[in-house]
């Protein structure tokens, strides 16, 4: 069985079981979105070896989109997110043809830069209610039939739409497009010696990196109903690289892994409210920031490798000790691909 | 654009200069850091943050005015810079770039983070001191003599470090450690110390940026990334090449954002970002052409 379809199934299993599991539908349909998000952003940067600080421009703008698309036009769903992909991929076309002209820390400044515009352009663009955001945004019905408005019904609509999107990322590795992707980080004069054109593989991995990655802001604003500033502002690309960070940069359930963890800490955090320690009143709600932060430094000193990274790494080091060379190969092929 | 009046035109210009000095300080620090760590110090707007606030609470607790928090900030904010590359930034030296980048990308949202937990996302006023209130009248137009300050401290500041860098024995050491660290090493002089220092002295310059904006700009979590992000865009115009480099075009960014306020203010908050773009498609290899 490949990889792709293991990480299929494996999501649509773990995704029925949860909600028995008493796990909140809309908690899990958070979830998923940033999973998605997260995704997005390791299928570019984990194998092109880039990194992107701009990946929170695509993200507003997916739901921005949506959300007009949803509230003012009130087309149905699907359109609307494919509206939002549509406009993901051109602008993932203007900022990556120009971000892919540097290397290594100018790219980053470049996406950070470009992804700053789209900020103040989202900041004073007449449809995106400015400070206030787009609120109340209706849900819809799916292909004008079926009506969103019940969680679960959306949970299941987000899971098999999150659950296709991350099997067509992971797939895609497994095609030779991935292949050369992955030459190209490795070795860039040599994949070009071999005739590939490194420029136009970098620029489309990064068109679909964003359209995935704006696919995954609409179904987060079509889900809450909100699309608000803080959906494109720098710290959200900064969250999407902690995500993939802790889960593991460049594994294949990393990111969802990660993406899972920090919604899940968010919501905790969130919801604690006050806290007292030792006749000190603390209100955990305020730290998510410092929280972020933290782990983000921690991460990097010590934990470079992430989550799903360090399992791998003991899992082949244990079957290596236990003289299973080909047992440890095969961890290598379904997990790291 | 022809009937702006000459006194509006050279005001806006004026205000883009002390914006453009903001800028050449910022970039002039990240280029002196990048030089000899090689790390693309993403923290440097959390330190200039630190400055402003380092100089805020000097005068709201101890009453420290505003000369003395301009020594006093500095060298404290330099002292955990070097604390920071000590502690931290060491331990990431054998490690691929990027992973100091995102340590310093980290720090600086849980820095950001601790000062908007604390103090609000509002500004907090800073009053201007005494002796730099008032407008001189230069004959053709009036300017607020606090403006004037900020661009002859910060250049003869900008001046001072380049004369140190590209005059000095020390700035020599510097500069060798820079093309060849272990060979400089190997010459018996102690690059791990310069290392540190150097970190420390790109910190105390943000922070000296830091109190000589509190007064113009409130004092603010945020201050310091939205600062930051303009600074990249400049320093991927300028490069990170050449230190005069990074100066020269901190100020005439500053100046071009001071004149889009005039010709066509809908786009003078992202007039840098549209001069990078042009930049990046005209010349990909910026205008210093030094790739890193």
């Amino acid at each position: 069985m490949r990889t792709s379809t293991a990480i299929f199934l494996a999501i649509l299993t773990v995704g029925v079981a949860a909600p028995f599991g008493g796990l909140y539908p809309l908690f899990l349909t958070k979830c998923l979105a940033f999973a998605l998000f997260a995704c997005s952003f390791n299928f570019f940067t984990g194998n092109v070896g880039l990194l992107s600080i701009g990946h929170a421009a695509f993200f507003g703008l997916g739901a921005y989109v949506a959300g007009h698309a949803l509230k003012v036009w009130g087309i149905t769903p699907e359109l609307a997110l494919g509206l939002a992909v549509l406009v993901g991929a051109s602008l993932g076309f203007v900022m990556g043809g120009m971000a892919i002209r540097r290397q290594g820390i100018y790219f980053a400044m470049v996406t950070l830069a470009l992804a700053q515009m789209v900020y103040f352009f989202c900041l004073q663009a007449p449809f995106t209610g400015a400070e206030d955001g787009l609120q109340r945004i209706p849900r819809g019905r799916l292909f004008g039939l079926l009506l969103l408005d019940n969680d679960l019904v959306m949970y299941g609509f987000v899971l098999v739409s999150v659950a296709g999107a991350i099997w067509g990322l992971q797939r895609l590795m497994e095609a030779p497009f991935g292949q050369v992707m992955l030459a190209i980080r490795d070795n860039e004069p040599r994949a070009m010696s071999l005739g590939y054109d490194c420029r136009s593989y970098k620029l489309m991995a990064f068109v679909i990196s964003a359209s995935v990655a704006a696919f995954a802001g609409g179904l987060k604003a079509q889900t809450l109903g909100l699309a608000s500033l803080p959906d494109a502002h720098w710290t959200q690309s900064g969250n999407v690289i902690l995500m993939c960070l802790l889960g593991g940069l460049g594994t294949a359930v990393g990111p969802i892994v990660g993406a899972t963890f920090i919604v899940a800490l968010e919501g905790y955090l969130a919801d604690f409210g006050l806290i007292n320690i030792m006749g000190l009143t603390i209100d955990l709600s305020t730290k998510i920031p410092i929280v972020i932060g933290a782990i983000f430094m921690l991460c990097v000193l010590m934990f470079r490798k992430g989550i799903v990274g360090e399992i791998i790494d003991r899992t082949k080091q244990y079957l290596r000790n236990a003289q299973a060379p080909v047992a440890a190969k095969q961890v290598d092929t379904l997990l790291q691909k | 654009m022809f009937d702006i009046p000459l006194q509006v035109l050279l005001g806006q210009i004026t205000i883009g200069l002390v914006n453009g000095c903001f800028y050449a300080m910022l970039s002039l620090g990240l280029a002196i850091i990048f030089g000899l760590l090689n790390v693309i110090n993403f923290a440097h707007g959390a330190l200039y943050m630190l400055g402003a606030f380092g100089g805020y609470l000097l005068l709201q607790v101890f009453g420290v005015d505003y000369w003395w928090s301009l020594v006093i900030a500095p060298i404290g904010v330099g002292l955990i810079g070097a604390a920071i590359e000590r502690l931290f930034l060491r331990r990431l030296a054998g490690v691929d770039h990027l992973y100091s980048l995102l340590f310093t990308f980290g720090l600086a949202i849980f820095l950001e983070g601790i000062f908007r937990d604390i103090y609000g996302a509002a500004g907090r006023p800073y009053p201007v001191p005494a002796a730099l209130r008032g407008v001189v009248d230069i004959g053709f137009m009036r300017l607020p003599v606090y403006r004037i300050w900020i661009v002859v401290a910060s250049l003869a500041m900008c001046g001072g470090i380049w004369l140190l860098i590209e005059k000095t024995k020390l700035g020599s050491y510097l500069r060798a450690g820079t093309e060849n660290p272990r060979l400089v090493q190997a010459l018996g002089i102690n690059v791990p110390v310069m290392i540190t220092m150097t970190y420390a002295l790109g910190a105390a310059l943000a922070a000296f940026a830091g109190v000589l904006a509190a007064p113009l700009y409130q004092v603010q979590p945020a201050m310091g990334s939205n600062l930051l992000i303009v600074t990249f865009a400049v320093v991927v115009i300028g490069g990170l090449g050449s230190l005069s480099g990074a100066i020269l075009s901190g100020l005439t960014l500053g100046v071009l954002e001071g004149l889009s306020k005039v010709i066509y203010p809908e786009v003078s908050s992202t007039v840098v970002f549209i001069a990078m773009a042009a930049i990046l498609l005209i010349r990909p290899a910026g205008l210093m052409g030094r790739e890193a």
